[in-house]
């Protein structure tokens, strides 16, 4: 314990040095609320009332407005990252949960888990422009960053659908493991991660042929293999390290993105689903829905620095610098 | 809810993306390299059509004598779970080339249901959804035609019909009585309540039940300290209140199982008992495959779809038949085939893995056609726990610590 603060109060004096200051914001699924945390002091700043079961975020491109899916308002709201203070609000369709925003930050795509569709936003005219048609319940959500592609996981169908931002059409449909949950591309465009919440395992797609690659099973010593249940999914910019949340296994996987291979799993709260970089990508930071808090892993360490209470049921993740 | 606003030049794009191929993507003006490089058209474009028809029989039941006006008898348990499990596969079905149809054959009161089969069914069909009373479903699956198809029970938890009586062409969708007994043993047993004092009804059901409640505790090393049986009696000198209240004095326990499938007396027991004790069993905290109170890993996605349809809860053999209709599709979906042989020895595979809201993924059990699946254990109003209960280890699938596992079973449809 001791040691733990010790190594965490080296970390913060070095942070303070070297890192400019970023705030995260995470979204609070049964307090309706959002909350601000200065992640280099380690301290919960702000709790601001957002509207009702706030749960996919994403933050523009300029950083100067978030978005957050307020489920059971049937809206994405828009909120100033500055004043905190709602700005607007975007058509949805129902109950909207994961969402995704394009580079140029100017469309937002709305998974409609209950109606098997995309719904397409143009962000600046407020309007849904498009719906596509996709499989049942259709959860995870991503554009690639040369902005070709959109793909849309559904959970009961089992299938990535690629969809031509261009056209907003099908091009292509990739069977994968049951479940499939959450989705990101690298930087480079090339591979499509997705993670299979039930078989417990992260698929690579290539996407030049939109065929699985490599399929890692994701396994924890001393957990059941029905508690590895992967969620969210990031890698880094290099593509050197991607990143899985287990979920109910309580952790994270570090996988070597040119290997393949399960690097290190690091213990952090329960039911760990959603994550997202600092700017400079030496941070992780980990929404865990069960034990209400954040955790923020050092990268270079691999080790986890801090867990910070944020309120009840931290769902989604966003950093601006 | 959703309201709409397409602007005209965006609607009149929308359409030519509609209409035309994954061809016409390539060509469109603003395609760039890795759009041109990829499949010129998706796969529903390029594979035949196959059509999966799917028969669903039931026979309209008797309403039962009922204890309260709170629960209302609902006549079409199960058909509407078998119809949004086709609507779930012809979703997935228009990017694989694949389309599910559902033929329903609901037999009157008085008619027979052999007859229907035999007229409308037998030589038609591959998939039988059957939702019919234990006693009907081996006479008719042992019918000649019944040979050449696989038929889904999505109504018996009878523990014979997995065993002796099972039969190489049923696969069972709901958890046995043995499936349930265990999951509520498992239960007990991390609450360290381990007396149980056993109360079973008048009906043969309630008997079978007693005995998969007997075969739990055995297995688990809990203790039956008292068995009674409850009579049934129209002497208006005994109420429920008093009646309990004598009956329930017994050796010291730690819980009162019940074993009342119909639900007589069960409900009467809570709050009357002598000593302060819950109850378990078929009222109380019950074992069962699916509740109004289940909400995690998406169940509440599926909840709200079968309301907005049926206007009612999901019931078990709602949930049953839903799964069967979608064990066929995935196994359809991933052996891209539409016929008897792949499908079934797809499903009896080691390869089978459904999705049906309950954590785990689900399969078949290869020795006794049992749907490995989670037991919920539901409260009215709360999900108490969700068994296998953490702790209960397995070589292969802690799933297989319900029921019958693979030693255990009496069925030797090997040898058939």
């Amino acid at each position: 314990m001791t040691k733990k603060i010790l190594s965490y109060g080296l970390w913060a004096l070095l942070l303070a040095s070297t890192a400019q200051a970023e705030t995260v914001f995470v979204t609070l699924e049964k307090d309706n609320a959002l909350a601000v945390v200065d992640p280099i002091a380690g301290k919960l700043t702000a709790t601001v009332p957002v509207g009702q079961r706030p749960r996919g975020i994403a933050i523009s491109p300029d950083n100067k407005l978030l978005y957050i899916a307020t489920s059971d308002d049937n809206t994405i709201r828009i909120i100033d990252t500055n004043t905190l203070k709602e700005v607007g609000k975007l058509p949805s369709g129902d109950d909207p949960e994961t969402f995704a925003l394009n580079p140029a930050g100017d469309r937002l795509y709305v998974s409609n888990e209950d109606d098997s569709r995309v719904t397409v936003i143009d962000i600046a005219k407020k309007k849904a422009i498009k719906e596509i048609k996709v499989g049942v319940e259709p959860e995870g959500i991503t554009v690639s960053p040369d902005n070709q592609w959109l793909a849309s996981a559904s959970e009961t169908t089992n299938m990535v659908h690629w969809i031509d931002t261009k056209t907003n059409t099908i091009v292509d449909n990739t069977l994968v493991d049951p479940r499939p949950r959450a989705m990101s591309f690298t930087a480079d465009s090339q591979q499509l991660w997705v993670t299979s919440e039930m078989a417990g395992t992260l698929m690579i797609l290539d996407v030049k042929t939109r065929q699985i690659i490599k399929t890692i099973k994701l396994e924890v010593q001393g957990v059941t293999s029905d508690k590895v249940q992967p969620v969210g999914v990031v890698i880094d910019s290099k593509r050197g390290k991607g990143y899985v949340a287990l979920g109910p296994a309580n952790r994270v996987a570090v996988i070597n993105a040119q290997t393949f291979a399960v690097e290190n799993v690091l213990l952090v709260g329960q039911r760990v689903w959603n994550l997202a970089f600092s700017p400079d990508q030496k941070r992780l930071y980990t929404t865990n829905g069960i034990s209400n808090d954040i955790s923020i892993i050092d990268l270079d360490s691999a080790t986890v620095t801090k867990s910070l209470g944020v309120g009840t049921y931290p769902w989604g993740v966003a950093v601006k610098p | 809810m959703r309201s709409l606003h397409f602007t005209q030049p965006l609607m009149a794009l929308a359409m030519v993306g509609l209409i035309a191929s994954g061809a016409a993507v390539a060509k469109a003006k603003h395609a760039t390299k890795p759009i041109a490089e990829a499949k010129q058209a998706a796969p529903a474009l390029t594979k035949a059509k196959q059509t999966i028809n799917i028969a669903y029989l039931t026979q309209e039941q008797a309403a039962p004598a009922a204890l309260s006006n709170l629960d209302p008898f609902i006549k079409d348990k199960g058909v509407i779970g078998a119809e949004l499990g086709i609507a779930d596969n012809n979703t997935t079905g228009e990017f694989t080339g694949q389309q599910y149809a559902l033929k329903k054959f609901i037999v009157p009161l008085s008619g027979n249901v052999a007859d229907t089969f035999t007229k409308e069914i037998a030589n038609k069909f591959q998939w039988l959804v059957l939702n019919l009373p234990d006693g009907q479903i081996n006479p008719l699956a042992d019918l000649p035609a019944a040979q050449a198809m696989l038929v889904f029970d999505v109504a018996s938890s009878d523990d014979s019909l997995r065993n002796s009586g099972c039969r190489r062409n049923v696969l069972h969708l709901l958890p046995s009585r043995a499936m349930r007994a265990d999951a509520l043993a498992q239960y007990m047993m991390k609450k360290r309540w381990t007396k149980w004092f056993l109360v079973i009804g008048a009906a043969p059901e309630d008997r079978l039940y007693a005995e998969a409640i007997k075969r739990a505790a055995k297995r688990f090393g809990i203790e039956i300290v008292a068995e009674k049986t409850w009579e049934h009696t129209f002497d208006a000198r005994r109420t429920v209140q008093s009646d309990v209240a004598v009956f329930t004095q017994v050796d010291d326990y730690d819980v009162l199982v019940v074993a009342d499938e119909q639900g007589q007396f069960g409900e009467y027991l809570d709050y009357r008992t002598w000593n302060p004790r819950p109850v378990i069993g078929t009222q109380g905290l019950i074992a069962t495959a699916w509740h109004p109170t289940h909400e995690q890993w998406g169940a509440t996605q599926i909840q709200n779809r079968f309301k907005d349809t049926a206007g009612r809860w999901m019931t078990e053999p709602d949930y049953a038949a839903y799964l069967a209709v979608r064990a066929i599709g995935e196994a359809a979906t991933r052996t891209a085939a539409s016929d008897l042989k792949p499908i079934k020895d797809y499903l009896l595979g080691p390869a089978f893995a459904l999705q049906g809201y309950k954590g785990n993924p689900l399969s078949f059990r290869s020795w006794d056609g049992q749907l490995r699946q989670p037991v919920l254990l539901a409260a009215p109003r709360s999900m108490v726990g969700v068994a296998p209960i953490e702790g209960f280890l397995h070589p292969k699938t802690e799933l297989d610590t319900l029921g019958f596992d693979q030693p255990d079973t009496q069925c030797k449809w090997e040898q058939k």
